[in-house]
């Protein structure tokens, strides 16, 4: 086997060695240089890997040489490549980002324990995306969600509020993904396999020889979707992430803003399209009404419940609420379009908030705080994060020429096509309380006189407006460029839904 | 399938109920991890019990056992081993965490943790102009 | 991206907003750049009316954007030449008025002004791109851009008032045009898979009677920049910025961005013969005859000048909504004379408006006695703005209003043929009076308000003033008599 082959098992076997090596870097500024040229590392990777499976086809790797179903596989297809390089991209770019933040909000002599489970984290959530059997994903998820939990807990240096944010997301996601777990087990039972393409196979024989769904399927698949959504915070099962996300080291909740809910997404659509397949009749009425009112809700009430923050980065939690109601939204109504801007929220959707919560990062680390009473007048002494933060807003609006307006564009094109008119009414109202949430920030921004006990502040270090404007400016170009990425989806979004037996 | 012959099952819903009510209900922060894992128990009982065949043996396999041996499923057992061990680590992890909190509130209790922060967010946040002339409630 | 003389004519304006923010720091030069890029821009553009009046196309293909199909690109064709003919010209002298205007108030180095240059730069780019958009994508575009380009504009002041009045004309842009124009776009395209404008439309036979009629209304209240009620409110609300401002807003660029695009979208996507068989236009005519005559009777009772104007505008806006919404050559064709002749009339008068506000602090019609006498060249070329506003010959906006009347004729609709004549009745009620008292009205008393100046003691507009009102004036004057380059391109946009 050639060095291309092995990809699928470095993109997660490399952050994984480099975790636990972590621990040995000692203090000071290695531990985060270890940690960046880590992430770069697998976010070469990535890329290789990337442009084989859009070239290739998907690409397979048997764990330790056992063939599946009986061994544990790692499946890459176009989906799962397009997510392991968000991810990894995303990781990147934000570790080098951390450095500043890390170093306020963690004591120095606990930097390399802080950076490990950083990376270990990252192993986790790419581990997932890559793996292709339902219980070596149950396990990943707890890897990355357990050092998830320990990452939020990090921020009790600044706020304490971190700590019951970070156990009451504990027991919500250890419930969520318990209830994975016993849904994978029912699976089980009834087909004796846990390699997702071989569940798929024999779901689909089974369905046909018994002319219709076995009870026992049925529990597994609600099992797995309460549980999915838990994790990836859909309404109402949201309810850990305002918290986790505002109290979190800004860093860990830029990181956890862009990825970790995606690859929450990531499991739904895996689990929905390829191991229950679309055609299976789950996703027809009525379950499918329950997770379209899920998804309605979503986008309700987080845009709501964010115009009355007063914290930026509380705003920008409910904001993401809201942004993955419109995701299930796509997936609920299993039309290509709509699935296809699925797939392009997940990747605009990461950029876009991704660089937003870096903007948090920057003025966190420079005013100390991210409460909206404290960035009057940053628009002046602070131009280039106010620039970011008003492009990024513009694109949660969806405003044409951001990636926002091109999901948002597919989603629309999909929601009208099928019919379904109170969605797609639902998705437009969602878009004009984005632009309230966002003007009353950019008012306070650009027109309120500036807080007394900020009034010396400038614009932050380049090292951290870097990152900033990596993310938000490829949330632009995607914006103007996207005919390669609706390309991509498009074709992700056809096998998906061809994977309906 | 027969009331008696799906015990099993029952069991197992009984258990987990039990440690599902403790998360929800019970305030105090070790309870509610303790009812956490006795909820996961119950799913490993839930993948053990459906393991079983019978007339098997334990799924272990030593230098003398006759090679016509009935065993049980082994592949439920080796996923709950995994389980177990990510159980143990949450809750691992739960009680570090609430060691810390125990040190920063003062308290394992969530509805006092609850209403502290609610106060602690009430308060006006002292002005440096006036620290000192003013009291910070809460 | 394709570099032909589109392009280059898009793109003037932003250039000129980057070498603008550049010599931000020497006012003189910055004026002098903004002037230089008028000029050359109207340039640029008046040299493709030959070949575009002769049947050329000049087009060019920008970026791919989402996929085949749904792509940026430019086509100039008649209807978007006069739109960018009468934006660039007024831009020349927009620009003119604003020196004089601003450099009176405040100074030539008073905060805010350098952002003030750029963005009315952005804004020209922004109306460009409407005027040449090659399809609907691409218009919706460069339509949000210009929301977004004009509100630091709006709210210049940066005062209580401007941020609430910015609060209104943003919420209501963005919203009808993310609820009802992008609704419409999409459906658009779903139900023919194409976004270009085609002459005759392109949803004949793909849409049925009901969907035109829905598909009518959701385009026609999605642009929210017609003011067409009830999301007219935006428009009077935005009077507290600066008169240039009121000026680029209701003549130059904004308000003829609304009118362009349903005019547009009535010609090149509804289709005007789809639209006469589906009726599709019916419940918006009704609207927008609505419009017409309560926007007049708001207009009489208003005092603060500019609000007149502005409810003024509404109702002349409606016009051209009623002329698209019939959809018959003869009002299409006045529709797109009106954009030229209404711009004209309505500049001269806010720069009057202006004038009057810098030299003598007035905005009440109450206080306007008598000043026509202080004031003469500025309320004599009010007096034309009002008659060309009104529709009488000989200035331009008769022409207009005989084309107007032609379509409600041709489309055999007498109420709305008598809406147009009440209204112009309504006009003459509004606008006349002004310019009378002006000549004939006593001065009032001694400053009645607490005005910094005694009511005695002015002149004329400033020159800087005076020559963009004189030029417009005079426009107004000569497109009576020289009708035709403007008639032969609106003839054939509605073709």
């Amino acid at each position: 086997m050639s060095f291309a082959d092995h990809l699928p098992l470095l993109v997660l076997l490399v952050p994984l060695l480099g975790g636990v090596l972590s621990v040995f870097t000692g203090g000071g500024r290695v531990p985060w240089l270890w940690a960046c040229s880590v992430t770069l590392l697998t976010f070469l990777g990535a890329l290789e890997l990337f442009s084989i499976v859009t070239t290739a086809g998907t690409r397979t790797y048997a764990l330790g040489d056992w063939p599946a179903p009986w061994g544990i596989e790692l499946v890459v297809d176009t989906l799962s490549a397009i997510v392991i390089t968000l991810v990894s991209g995303i990781a990147t770019v934000v570790t080098f980002f951390a450095r500043r933040n890390v170093e306020k909000d963690i004591p120095a002599d606990r930097l390399n324990f802080f950076y490990s489970l950083w990376l270990l984290a990252i192993t986790g959530l790419l581990g997932i995306t890559a793996t292709g059997d339902a219980f070596n994903l149950y396990v990943l998820l707890e890897i990355s969600s357990l050092t998830i939990y320990a990452l939020v807990a990090m921020g009790k240096e600044t706020d304490r509020r971190a700590l019951p944010a970070a156990i009451n997301y504990l027991v919500m996601g250890s419930i969520g993904a318990s209830f994975l777990l016993i849904g994978v087990g029912y699976l089980y039972m009834a087909t004796g396999t846990l390699n997702m393409a071989d569940l798929h196979e024999t779901l689909t024989l089974m369905r046909e020889a018994e002319g219709g769904f076995n009870r026992t399927v049925l529990t597994s698949f609600a099992f797995i979707t309460v549980g999915l959504g838990l994790k990836m915070a859909l309404f109402p099962l949201h309810t850990w992430m305002p918290n986790a996300y505002t109290y979190a080291p800004a860093a860990v909740s830029a990181l956890l803003a862009a990825t970790a809910t995606k690859v929450g997404i990531y499991m739904a659509f895996r689990f929905t399209f390829t191991v229950f397949g679309s055609d299976f009749g789950f996703l027809q009425p009525p379950n499918s009404t329950v997770l379209m009112a899920c998804a309605c809700g979503a986008v309700l009430f987080g845009s709501y419940v964010a115009i009355r923050q007063r914290s930026l980065a509380r705003l920008l939690a409910y904001s993401s609420v809201a942004q993955i109601g419109y995701i299930v939204l796509g997936l609920s109504v299993l039309q290509t379009d709509a699935v296809t801007g699925s797939i392009l929220h997940i990747v605009n959707h990461a950029l876009m908030k991704g660089g937003l919560f870096l903007v948090v990062g920057v003025v966190a680390w420079r005013l100390g705080s991210s409460d909206l009473s404290a960035l009057g007048g940053l628009g002046r002494r602070m131009p280039l994060t106010s620039a970011a933060f008003v492009v990024g807003g513009l694109g949660l609006i969806g405003v044409p020429g951001t990636a926002g307006f091109v999901s948002k564009w597919y989603l629309l094109s999909g929601l009208l096509s099928s019919g379904h008119w109170p969605l797609a009414v639902t998705v437009l109202i969602g878009s004009v309380l984005a632009g309230i949430y966002v003007w009353r920030v950019v008012e306070i921004i650009y027109f309120r006189p500036p807080d007394p006990r900020h009034a010396e502040v400038s614009e932050g270090p380049v090292t951290m407006l870097l990152p900033v404007w990596i993310l938000i400016g490829l949330s632009l170009w995607f914006g103007v460029h996207s005919a390669g990425p609706v390309a991509l989806a498009g074709e992700a979004a056809r096998t998906l839904l061809g994977q309906g037996g | 399938m027969e009331l008696l012959g799906t015990y099993n099952y029952w069991v197992y819903v009984v258990i987990m109920m039990i440690g599902f009510y403790a998360v929800i209900a019970r305030h105090n922060l070790v309870k509610k991890v303790i009812g956490l894992g006795i909820f996961q128990t119950g799913i490993f009982l839930l993948y053990i019990s459906m393991g079983v065949v019978r007339g098997g043996s334990a799924p272990v396999r030593g230098p003398g056992t006759p090679p016509d041996t009935l065993f049980a499923n082994p592949l439920p057992h080796v996923l709950i081993l995994t389980a177990i061990v990510v159980s143990l680590s949450t809750m691992a992890v739960a009680l570090a965490i609430i060691v810390n909190i125990q040190r920063r509130y003062g308290t394992i209790e969530a509805d006092e943790i609850h209403r502290m922060d609610r106060e602690e967010a009430e308060a006006p946040a002292p002005s440096p102009v006036s620290a000192g002339a003013e009291e910070v409630a809460g | 991206m394709e570099l032909t003389l589109p392009t280059i004519a898009l793109l003037t304006p932003l250039f000129g907003a980057i070498l603008i923010a550049l010599t931000g720091r020497r006012p003189d030069l910055r004026e002098g750049v903004t002037l230089l890029t008028a000029v050359g821009l109207f340039l640029i553009i008046a040299s493709m009316w030959g070949p575009v009046a002769g049947g050329e196309r000049p087009s060019a293909h920008l970026v791919e954007l989402m996929g085949p199909g749904l792509t940026l690109a430019l086509e100039v064709e008649p209807l978007g030449l006069i739109y960018a003919l009468v934006a660039s010209f007024l831009w020349i002298f927009n620009s003119v008025y604003s020196i004089g205007y601003m450099r009176t108030l405040y100074g030539a180095r008073s905060e805010g002004q350098t952002r003030y240059y750029i963005c009315f730069a952005a804004a020209i780019f922004a109306a460009l791109g409407i005027a040449f958009s090659a399809n609907l994508l691409t218009l919706f575009l460069f339509y949000e851009v210009l929301t977004f380009s004009t509100y630091p504009l709006v709210t210049h002041a940066r005062n209580e008032a401007a941020f609430r009045s910015g609060r209104i004309y943003l919420g209501i842009l963005v919203s009808t045009s993310t609820l009802f124009l992008l609704t419409a776009t999409i459906w658009t395209w779903v139900l023919t898979g194409t976004l270009d404008f085609t002459e005759g439309g392109i949803l004949a036979g793909k849409a049925s009677a009901g969907t035109m009629v829905a598909l009518t209304c959701l385009f026609f209240f999605g642009t929210g920049k017609t003011a067409l009620m009830p999301f007219h409110l935006w428009l009077p609300n935005a009077m507290v910025a600066p008169t240039p401002v009121s000026a680029l807003l209701h003549a130059v660029a904004v308000v003829k961005a609304g009118v362009f695009t349903v005019l547009k979208i009535a010609v090149a996507i509804l289709g005007l013969e789809t639209m006469r068989q589906t009726g599709a236009g019916d419940v918006v005519a009704w609207f927008a005859a609505f419009t017409i005559i309560v926007a007049s009777l708001l207009a009489m009772s208003q005092d603060n000048l500019k609000a007149r104007l502005a409810y003024s505008t509404i109702g002349q806006l409606s016009y051209i909504v009623l002329a698209a919404a019939i959809a018959t050559k003869s009002s299409i064709t006045g529709g797109a004379m009106h954009i030229a002749m209404h711009a004209f009339g309505k500049i001269t008068l806010f720069f009057c408006a202006g004038a009057i506000y810098a030299t003598a602090h007035k905005t009440k019609i109450s206080e306007l006695g008598g000043i026509g006498r202080r004031m003469p060249i500025t309320m004599l070329c009010f007096l034309v703005g009002a008659l060309s506003t009104i529709g009488l010959p000989p200035f331009g906006g008769a022409w207009s209003k005989w084309f107007l009347v032609q379509g409600t004729i041709e489309a055999h609709d007498i109420v709305f043929l008598v809406v147009l004549l009440v209204s112009s009745l309504l006009n003459i009620a509004y606008l006349l009076p002004i310019p009378l008292v002006a000549f004939f009205g006593r001065e009032p008393q001694a400053a009645a308000d607490g005005e910094e100046h005694p009511p005695a003691e002015h002149g004329e507009a400033p020159l800087l003033c005076r020559i963009p009102i004189i030029v417009t004036a005079i426009g107004c004057l000569l497109l009576f008599f020289w009708p035709r380059f403007l008639h032969d391109l609106a003839a054939l946009a509605a073709n």
